[in-house]
């Protein structure tokens, strides 16, 4: 059985069908070759196949494709180039956040819902906003770290 | 003290490249999402695989039926144990003790009975639920008692046969289910038990473990006429090669290992895994197949070994430590995988480093109907320290003595022989240990339901000294390292190419370092046992020398200056006010805008017999310090502080040292508190998914994670450095266990669990209570 969906993927309309029982992950790796998009746990609970729908964070494993219909999808992919994603990245860098690699495109989509929030959270519910997304490789600090001053240049657009 | 804070004993190099926090090569490309991992590779005609298993943990295999499993729409074929009757199908690089899948017999929940190729993921799932097997079930051995119980079912029954690459010397032969045993004995043990005032006595355990890289097994194989070419998340492609070769009987050079990044590794993809499986069935369907583990598959392709230990230590009426008797027994699973290996270290680990008179250890690797085991960062090491420090600091309770001083008074010294015909203690572990108590606030006052511990650990590491590279200069000036070591998330590429940019006085980011082909990058043994930027480095920066040396001497033409005139500028060699760059240099050499520079670099065993049993290349030092509170109603145990010494010789870049230890903390963590593969009697594993397998989260961060670098220059590798990453593990759980115990809660058992705690504490009540009767 297929379903027609019409949505907005990293800011391009996509028009199609989809099975209706092909998770989102599996979709938009095979189906669109946006391999950003990770898949480990498989039961959503580590967070590196998180995709923002509608700005949210889901965990696109768990996650049908047919659903995202009518709804926006952005991936990290299209995250890349935008101002945020350069934010982003510099504070990963300038903290070592980065190590394996292989959540951290879940790491800033989660990041990204966050900031766009807007508001001005603590260190510890920075960690319970983000404890979604695991890392076997850096101990979290660093990106703790990251994430901080990723949230504070959003809030107050400079640099810390 | 800030986690990022640096206690640095040696200067900065000249250069300034070794020694700073050079940005990661591959940073910016894995956060855009854009760095390549195996599973994103589309290899044109490429099939996808899936795995039939056993559901029973030991059975005759009376007959498969893969008829309806063909029959699925896109199904391309189908292998089973009768595919392999041309091939010598038994592998393992300790014991060639296991089939590529299940011949005649299955021996765990999850053994590889068939394989499906097929043109669509959903269409090799489904042809797995339609393989039929009918299974003549045994009986069942699926823990360490059972398995050593005088009338216990012998998993493997036919001779021993050691595999190439395990470096332990000749191997025994098995004992019942005792795959390989190692001892060590010195002094004499019951005289010094005899002289004793303190004997401490316990029995131990610790829990079977599973790696977690988030990037789960995967391998794509094409397996074309006399070829086999992979790509595969590994962390020794050329051990990987070799076993290939062996198993499918062709030359090395027609085995192709290409390595992409890894989404982590923790030793979970050292030696061969699902290469094998990959490689067979492609070759079955002719087509190029991806074998992508799901996470329960990757819980039974490698874990870490339980444990039970039962140790003994004696001690004078001053606090001099005087002898310690080790039994331990590490399960290995179904097959020995690294096992053996993992037994030596860990019985190397067990005296602890201290200078006793009388040592005996007993170490013996059990086979049991459970997933295999094998490496998982300071294996051996992690296992038994936190039973030998925790009796360490039992004798000091009972002294009335301070845990740091009666490390203090028996610590080994730099210099000090650390076991028979071994590398001398190259590192100050008093220093080290000192460092990490006070890092957590050792002299400040107690607080009731809190306490503090530190532990010392070594781990003997380097594997075997076998690393070659090479370094190549381009007509433009650029640098490219050829080195076998495979980037897992440590930042081996970025250190790699500091190294080779020092000694070129190169701009860092003109060096590339780039993954392994086998094809093409000369051997490097493995990528484990903090062992890249010790031995592979040391390659670069001999390759890189090369290089350098003949930039020399044409600089000593074009400059007309003796070599001892010349300065090394960045990207240029100088003499008086002259300076020409690395670019003009080649084109000197070869006359005209082109050729190249190659620099070869190699290490190897100096002396002996080339086993390292004779090393280690070097002593990794594991110390940590932690901080817990306990609610003595719960049982809960919060990790407030951790304290870890990263002693490396020379921080090549101290910033990837540091998130080497910080990660390795939470790893110790997780290890200590919480992670625990649970088993049924008949071999079923309870949590196969990480829904009810939990690894650490941002939650479990201690408020306080801080590490100090120590920087004595006393490492074998380039600049004095030694390797760094695993101690820590080693380390993080026996001091959370000592710390634990300060707040009055000692525990033989591993994970804390809030209800082991909990019911620990109701003992200790009673026999209190009892006591005051």
């Amino acid at each position: 059985m297929t379903e027609h969906i019409s949505s907005v993927i990293n800011g391009s309309p996509f028009e199609g069908m989809v099975s209706a029982n092909e998770l989102l992950l599996d979709f938009l790796r095979e189906e669109l070759g946006l391999t950003g998009v990770k898949q480990s746990c498989e039961v959503e609970v580590c967070g590196t196949c998180t995709v923002l729908v509608d700005g949210a964070p889901v965990s696109s494993c768990c996650f049908l494709a047919c659903d995202i219909d009518g709804r926006r999808v952005e991936t990290i992919e299209g995250l890349a180039g935008t101002a945020f994603h350069q934010i982003a990245v510099e504070a990963f860098m300038r903290h070592a956040a980065v190590q394996c690699g292989f959540c951290s495109a879940g790491m800033i989509l989660t990041a990204k819902a966050l900031a766009d929030r807007g508001l001005d959270p603590s260190r510890a519910e920075i960690s319970r906003a983000m404890s979604g997304n695991l890392c076997r490789c850096t101990g979290y600090h660093s990106i703790l770290e990251a994430v901080t001053d990723i949230l504070k240049v959003s809030r107050e657009g400079a640099p810390s | 003290m800030s986690p990022d804070a640096v206690a640095t004993a040696a200067g900065q190099c000249p250069s300034g490249v070794v020694g700073r926090a050079v940005e990661r090569a591959d940073g910016r490309s894995k956060l855009a999402g854009k760095a390549e991992f195996t599973a994103d590779i589309r290899v044109p005609g490429m099939l996808y695989g899936a795995v039939a298993r056993s559901p029973v943990a030991h059975a005759r295999l009376l007959a498969i039926d893969t008829s309806a499993a063909e029959n699925v729409d896109g199904v391309a074929a189908v292998l089973t144990g009768a595919d392999l009757s041309d091939l010598d199908p038994y592998y393992g690089h300790a014991l060639r003790d296991r089939p590529i899948v299940a011949i005649d017999r299955v021996r765990f929940v999850g053994e590889p009975v068939a394989v499906i190729a097929a043109t669509t993921q959903a269409a090799a799932d489904l042809a797995v639920t339609r393989v039929d097997v009918d299974y003549g079930v045994l009986p069942i051995a699926a823990s360490l008692e059972a398995a050593l119980d005088p009338g216990a079912p012998l998993i493997h029954t036919e001779p021993t046969r050691p595999g190439s690459a395990h470096g332990l010397g000749r191997l025994p032969d098995r004992e019942a289910n005792i795959c390989y045993r190692y001892a060590i004995e010195r002094g004499d043990l019951e005289r010094t038990f005899g002289a004793a005032a303190v004997v401490v006595t316990g029995e131990y355990s610790f829990p079977a473990v599973y790696q977690y890289a988030m990037e789960t097994h995967t391998t794509i194989a094409d397996h074309q006429g006399d070829e086999i070419i992979l790509w595969s998340a590994c962390q020794h492609p050329f051990l990987v090669r070799q076993e290939i070769t062996e198993l499918f009987g062709l030359p090395l050079d027609r085995v192709r290992v290409i390595v992409p990044f890894l989404g982590g590794g923790f030793g979970s993809k050292s030696y061969t895994k699902m290469e094998p499986i990959a490689a067979a069935i492609s070759r079955k369907a002719g087509r190029p197949v991806r074998i992508l583990n799901r996470v329960d598959e990757s819980m039974v392709t490698t874990r870490r070994h339980n444990m039970t230990c039962r140790m003994r230590t004696a001690a004078a009426a001053d606090g001099t430590l005087l002898g310690r008797a080790v039994e331990l027994w590490l399960d290995t699973g179904a097959y020995a995988d690294n096992g053996p290996r993992v037994t030596a270290t860990a019985g190397d680990a067990a005296p602890g480093p201290y200078r006793w008179s009388a040592v005996a250890v007993d170490a013996r690797c059990v086979y049991t109907n459970t997933g295999p085991a094998g490496s998982y960062r300071a294996f051996g090491a992690t296992h038994l320290q936190w039973v030998g420090e925790s009796q360490v600091d039992e004798v000091a309770r009972r002294l009335s003595m301070d845990p740091v001083d009666i490390r203090r008074k028996n610590l080994l010294r730099p210099g000090e022989e650390v076991r028979p015909g071994g590398k001398p203690l190259d590192a100050d572990l008093v220093g080290d240990v000192e460092k990490a108590a006070a890092a957590v606030g050792w002299d400040q006052p107690r607080t009731e339901g809190r306490g503090r511990g530190v532990s010392v650990g070594l781990l003997a590491a380097g594997a075997h000294p076998v690393s070659t590279a090479t370094v190549r200069m381009g007509a433009d000036g650029g640098v490219a390292v050829l080195v076998g070591t495979t980037e897992m998330g440590q930042g081996a590429r970025t250190v790699m190419a500091q190294i080779a940019a020092d000694v070129l006085r190169a701009p860092v980011d003109r060096v590339l370092v780039r993954g392994t082909d086998t094809r093409y990058t000369p051997y490097d043994r493995s990528t484990g046992a903090s062992r890249s930027t010790t031995v592979a480095g040391k390659a670069v920066q001999r390759a890189a020398q090369e290089v350098l040396d003949a930039l020399t001497e044409t600089a000593s033409m074009v400059l007309e200056a003796p070599p001892s005139m010349l300065r090394l500028e960045e990207g240029a060699i100088a003499s008086g006010s002259r300076s020409v760059t690395h670019q003009d240099l080649v084109r000197a050499r070869f006359g005209f805008a082109g050729g190249e520079l190659v620099g070869q670099g190699r290490v190897q065993p100096e002396a002996g017999t080339g086993s390292y049993a004779e090393g280690p290349v070097f002593w990794e030092v594991c110390v940590a310090g932690a901080e817990v509170e306990v609610d003595k109603d719960t049982g809960v145990v919060r990790v407030l502080r951790t304290s870890s010494v990263a002693d490396v010789g020379k921080a090549i870049n101290p910033q990837l040292v540091i998130r080497q230890d910080e990660g390795g903390t939470l790893q110790g963590i997780g290890n200590a508190l919480f992670e625990e593969m649970r088993y049924t009697a008949d071999g079923i594993l309870l949590n196969d998914t990480l829904l009810d397998y939990r690894v650490p989260s941002f939650e479990d961060m201690p408020a306080v994670m801080s590490c100090t670098i120590v920087e004595n220059g006393d490492g074998p590798g380039p600049f004095g450095a030694k390797g760094c990453g695993e101690g820590v593990l080693a380390a993080i759980p026996a001091a959370i266990v000592n710390a634990l115990a300060d707040a009055g809660v000692p525990m033989t058992t591993l994970p804390l669990t809030p209800e082991r705690v909990w019911r620990r504490i109701q003992e200790l009540k009673q026999a209190t209570t009892e006591a005051g009767e």
